[in-house]
């Protein structure tokens, strides 16, 4: 027997799982390759990953479906959330509203306008009781789109799991804690970019020491290419800021291998579907080779890029919007193709209003109709080997690693995000795109070609207009109840704490644990690290 | 000759979807006129604070936040207090046609949701500026 069918004879070995047919019985073998294939590509579970980071896949498990939800107050979102889990999600994602991604209080100025709308407001440990309540955090993983202030929910979450009685290492999940990206592409940001790349890396030490089975960052590529950059340059600024986050850690002096295997990342699934495939799988090869080459990285796992996907927002329509549907699930297709750990599938009303119950139950069953109906889950990396494939993965990478390449030149994804570098490229991108469009170069169905007049009413899905007020109440009762010189010990110690070196997760639980606000916490970190302010790049 | 229309492009709020508000400000300009962009995160004080000092004709906000309701009324309540009553207040992002109709009853102008065609806009702009020169006399 030769070396490539050993390997392949060893591969189907590992597989677990049930032996596959297609919907006509024909049998459906875990892995296709021949041994040009094994020895050019190599084997799904094995450096480089190009095919996957697990041997069998979705042979032997599911993508995890974890919708994207939260408005309103926490009692609301955690109905949303249970809701979810009966119409059988896998995991949560929660959405926060803007004040809270930003560390305001709503009665903050800046707040006041924004509560409860984007997604739900967290302010203290009650409110992260509440969102929680009834959900068994050692039995469902928690995914929290949250950065500037992700120290302070990863800590209120922490805190939640020791009142169930879920001990820390049984804790599972994912905080976003991708910064560099707010600066480049989403905004929501409050400290200035270098203290706050100090946060990021004490969330990693701290979920290192304290929360071995969550993963402490989301390397996020996803709002960059909604904000317009191109496929290549979602792979080449995603992992240009993957590599500023294992740096810092590494200057920190974290040992690469103790954090490295739980970084994960985030992607967008866009209209293309076979381009879509190729960025996921290139995506996987570069950062394979960048860990074990640029960071000596040995466990294998420090290789892994693991992913969610969310398909992609920008892509849907106002005009003629059930057609979303079918454009959702088109994205979803390539984020499977492509080798997903998760996927959020977008709803169909989201580029009109929040989505509504039915629409986000719609956009949950397109997934499931591809897991239970199509057939896609049968064999591991269905496309990989086919020659367009492999070219435009090839082509896909060479192109990400000129970015990359562009990105050090300029002293690293810090650097080239404080020059507007990143900015710059991605607003070139969003522009030529809109040009394309308005020239009908590119096509996009209802808006410049099969056009129709008289779009069906979409129901506005809407917060309630008491919300805002009623959390200043609650706000205003809890600074009241709860004992001042506590909270305000708690709030000297980490101030202390970050004016020094000392980590800073430690000190943020004791803070909300001592029923600190959210604002608070994040008022007393800005009297030391400050408040950034964008130099706007047009 | 009038002089070039001059517009502030402003994102109002805590909302950070800026690529609407950027490529919206590129065309304008490409269209000839003046534009001045705010970044993120401005209040309505700032906006109508910096419309005042860059002597702009229209004030185009950008939302998809949720808050238009909110932040129109306030941008458009501080123009008036601050007699800027006669620039046009215009806008887009995710903003349903209802709450749309609402604003434009109150007086601010059109508001166009995602997939607008920019030369549309400039068109409307350059309609409505010179209407109100027209009125106002103003350069």
């Amino acid at each position: 027997m030769s070396m490539p069918d050993d390997a392949m004879q060893r591969h189907r070995n590992t597989i677990k799982g049930t032996p596959r047919t297609t919907a006509s019985g024909l049998p459906v073998e875990p892995l296709y390759a021949d041994a040009g294939d094994i020895e050019r590509l190599g084997l799904p579970g094995q450096h480089p990953f190009l095919r996957g980071v697990h041997p069998g896949m979705y042979r032997e498990r599911a993508w995890t479906m974890r919708q994207y939800a939260g408005f309103g107050s926490a009692a609301e979102t955690n109905a949303r959330f249970r809701f979810l889990l009966a119409a059988g999600q896998t995991g949560l994602s929660t959405a926060f509203d803007l004040p809270t991604q930003m560390g305001y209080d709503p009665d903050h100025p800046l707040a006041t306008a924004e509560v409860g709308r984007v997604g739900v407001s967290i302010v203290s440990l009650d409110d992260a009781h509440a969102l929680f309540d009834g959900i068994p955090l050692d039995r469902v993983s928690t995914s929290m789109t949250i950065n500037a202030t992700a120290i302070v929910l990863l800590a209120l979450y922490t805190a939640v799991g020791r009142a169930q009685g879920v001990s820390e290492t049984a804790l599972t999940g994912t905080i976003q804690n991708d910064i560099l990206k707010e600066y480049a592409a989403r905004g929501t940001w409050r400290f200035p970019p270098r203290p706050s790349l100090r946060i990021v890396t004490d969330i990693f030490a701290a979920a290192g020491e304290r929360l071995p089975r969550f993963n402490p960052i989301s390397v996020s590529g996803y709002h960059m290419r909604e904000a317009g950059c191109t496929a290549a340059q979602e792979v080449g600024f995603t992992l240009a800021n993957g590599i500023a986050y294992v740096a810092a850690a590494c200057e920190a002096g974290l040992e690469v291998d103790r954090f490295a295997p739980r970084i994960s990342f985030f992607f967008n699934a866009h209209n293309d579907v076979f381009e879509e495939v190729a960025k996921f799988r290139a995506a996987r090869r570069m950062w394979a080779v960048l860990m074990k080459e640029r960071f000596g990285a040995k466990d294998p796992r420090s290789c892994m890029l693991r992913f969610h996907t969310q398909t992609a927002g920008s892509t849907l329509t106002a005009r003629q919007p059930l057609t979303n549907v079918v454009r959702v699930a088109y994205q979803a297709l390539a984020a499977v193709l492509g080798g997903t750990q998760s996927l959020h599938t977008n709803s169909w009303d989201e580029a009109l209003t929040l989505p509504s119950e039915d629409a986000a139950r719609l956009a949950l069953r397109t997934q499931q109709v591809l897991e239970c109906e199509s057939g896609v889950t049968a064999t591991v990396d269905p496309l990989g080997g086919a020659p367009f494939i492999e070219a435009l993965t090839d082509a896909l990478e060479a192109e990400a690693q000129g970015i990359i390449a562009a990105v050090d030149k300029l002293g690293g994804a810090l650097a080239a995000i404080e020059t507007g570098y990143v900015q710059r490229e991605i607003q070139r991108a969003a522009f030529q795109h809109q040009r394309a469009v308005e020239a009908g170069r590119t096509r996009v169905v209802g808006v410049n070609c099969h056009e129709q007049a008289g779009d069906a009413a979409v129901p506005v899905f809407r917060i309630d207009p008491a919300l805002a007020a009623e959390r200043c109440e609650t706000v205003k009762a809890l600074r009241a109840r709860r004992s001042q010189s506590t909270c305000d010990d708690a709030l000297a110690r980490l101030v202390a704490a970050a004016k020094g070196k000392e980590r800073l997760f430690a000190p943020v639980l004791a803070a909300v644990e001592a029923r600190a606000t959210m604002g608070e916490i994040c008022t007393a970190l800005e009297t030391v690290f400050g408040r950034h302010r964008e130099v706007p790049v047009l | 000759m009038s002089r070039k229309i001059r517009v502030l492009v402003a994102k109002a709020g805590l909302d950070g979807h800026d690529r609407g508000a950027k490529v919206v400000a590129a065309a304008l300009r490409d269209a000839g006129m003046e534009v001045v962009y705010t970044g993120l995160h401005q209040t309505p004080e700032m906006i109508v604070a910096a419309a005042l000092q860059e002597d702009v004709d229209v004030i185009g906000l950008s939302l998809h936040s949720g808050a238009h309701m909110v932040l129109f009324r306030r941008v458009l309540e501080l123009m008036r207090e601050r007699g800027l009553g006669q620039v046009l207040l215009t806008g887009g992002g995710v903003i349903p046609e209802e709450d749309a109709v609402v604003l434009q009853a109150e007086g601010v102008g059109r508001i166009f949701g995602p997939g607008t065609n920019t030369g549309a806009l400039a068109a409307y702009i350059n309609t409505e500026v010179e209407l109100r020169r027209a009125q106002g006399g103003t350069p």
